[in-house]
């Protein structure tokens, strides 16, 4: 699966996803500049993207703890989400997400 | 400004890393100070995740972040370490004999021959909303923290988020603001429910106006803010008057003043030797997650076996002219003496 991800500069660039780890980690892996804090225990808001052109949508809703932990975050917009909260599968190659900025 | 104190090693960082440091520098006689930027003891492990379990701690099957650090403060009890709570680690500089000066932001001043630096990610520091030139109103009309209640009697205050911080603030201030106006970005809080009934409550009677909007834009002029444009769901914009602004989105780590202590950084982190966790200035030591060397994993207990090794390493800074003498808490009557069981 691909993602496509849009650093906060604006610039684009695909990653090679991989099954089952979670989007906050490929993107790091990828060497975005995603801060991801609490390594991934839905616990400070640091990995908060956009998901966009329709992507939003197909996702899986937000947990409830998520949803709270997302009151933490800056510029929270309605396709706003927790990178650590979303695992990557074939059923989101092609996921398009901006990270937000902080 | 009281007269600084004189100890053996200053550790800045009072998380579970900088607490088993005082654990193992203890064994060796050694007494330390602590400076953490939080009002309590744990670092990340009680600011961001006290109710998580960690599952990788050898020995504690599942532990949450807040048990652990109760462990660890039982655990260093015996060494009579002092903690300065509230105070960020500003400066450090090297003295004429060869010990170090650190100073804090609250004016403590803190003379030792080592320096043990095991600040996580760094300081704890609110999380500063991504408004373009917000910094200039920064301590003038946009505040992080309410530190004196009075900057907001008879003000338009304007408060931004959905947690304790926000709403307990919006229940405090509003008697004594002239207005007080909440902004989220959704219908719905993270804080506690009691909270959010009062808010209600005072919305229902008139006292406080709640929006759910972000703030884009700042409007003002040195530092005097007049009003700011706010951002409605359906993208809508308008402007709002006030002249005070409290955004409370809670707290982020930033590297801070360490990065000026001298120290050759790689990518905000120590690089490290892995015999002693001392940095390339001699009796500046880096443990925990704010190191680096070949193979670092950022984990727990990878900082438990590094505070060890800098502990040995300390004592010869601290005594160069003792031998130290390696022993087991099983086995020494002379360290169970010091840990209290014999």
């Amino acid at each position: 699966m691909k993602i496509i991800a849009t650093d906060r500069s604006g610039v684009s660039r695909e990653i090679e996803g991989r099954d089952n780890w979670t989007l906050m980690e490929m993107l790091r892996d990828a060497g975005l500049p995603i801060t991801a804090e609490c390594g991934g225990a839905c616990a400070c808001a640091t990995c908060h993207v956009y998901v966009e052109d329709g992507w939003y949508e197909k996702l899986p809703p937000k947990s409830d703890a998520e949803t709270d932990m997302l009151d933490m975050a800056l510029a929270v917009q309605e396709n706003s989400r927790l990178a650590c909260q979303i695992t990557c599968s074939d059923a989101l190659d092609g996921i398009t997400v901006t990270l937000a900025p902080e | 400004m009281s007269s600084p104190i004189e100890t053996d090693v200053a550790i800045i960082g009072a998380g579970p890393i900088g607490l088993f440091a005082v654990f193992e520098l203890g064994l060796l006689d050694l007494k330390c100070h602590l400076v953490d930027i939080l009002d309590r003891p744990g670092g990340q492990c009680t600011e961001l995740y006290p109710e998580k379990p960690i599952y990788d701690i050898p020995g504690l099957p599942i532990v949450t972040g807040q048990e652990l650090t109760d462990r660890l403060l039982e655990q260093i009890k015996p060494f009579g370490a002092t903690f300065h709570f509230n105070e960020m680690a500003s400066a450090l500089k090297r003295l004429e004999d060869g010990r170090w000066q650190l100073s804090t932001d609250a004016g403590t001043e803190i003379i030792a021959r080592v320096i043990v630096i095991a600040a996580g990610g760094g300081s704890f520091v609110p999380k500063r909303p991504p408004i373009a030139g917000i910094d200039a109103y920064e301590g003038k009309s946009v505040f992080y923290a309410v530190r004196k209640m009075d900057e907001f009697r008879d003000r338009d205050v304007l408060i931004a988020g959905g947690g304790d911080s926000a709403l307990d603030w919006t229940l405090n201030l509003a008697p004594l603001a002239r207005s007080l106006t909440l902004v989220h970005h959704r219908d719905g809080f993270r804080a506690a429910q009691h909270s959010v009934n009062q808010m209600r409550e005072l919305v229902a009677q008139g006292k406080v106006k709640f929006h759910v909007a972000n703030v884009k834009t700042l409007h003002g002029e040195d530092g005097k803010l007049e009003a700011v444009t706010l951002a409605g769901a359906d993208k809508t914009e308008w402007r709002h008057s006030c002249d005070r602004f409290l955004p409370f989105f809670g707290l982020t780590m930033k590297l801070g003043p360490i990065a000026e202590f001298g120290l050759n950084l790689h990518e905000n982190l120590v690089p490290v030797d892995t015999a002693k966790f001392e940095s390339e200035v001699p009796g500046l030591f880096a443990i925990g997650d704010i190191n680096t060397y070949p193979g670092k994993l950022k984990l727990i207990l990878s900082g438990f076996h590094e505070a060890a090794l800098m502990a040995q390493a300390a004592f010869h800074v601290c005594r160069p002219n003792e031998k130290l003498r390696f022993q087991y808490t099983t086995s020494s009557s002379n360290l169970q003496r010091k840990l209290g069981v014999a």
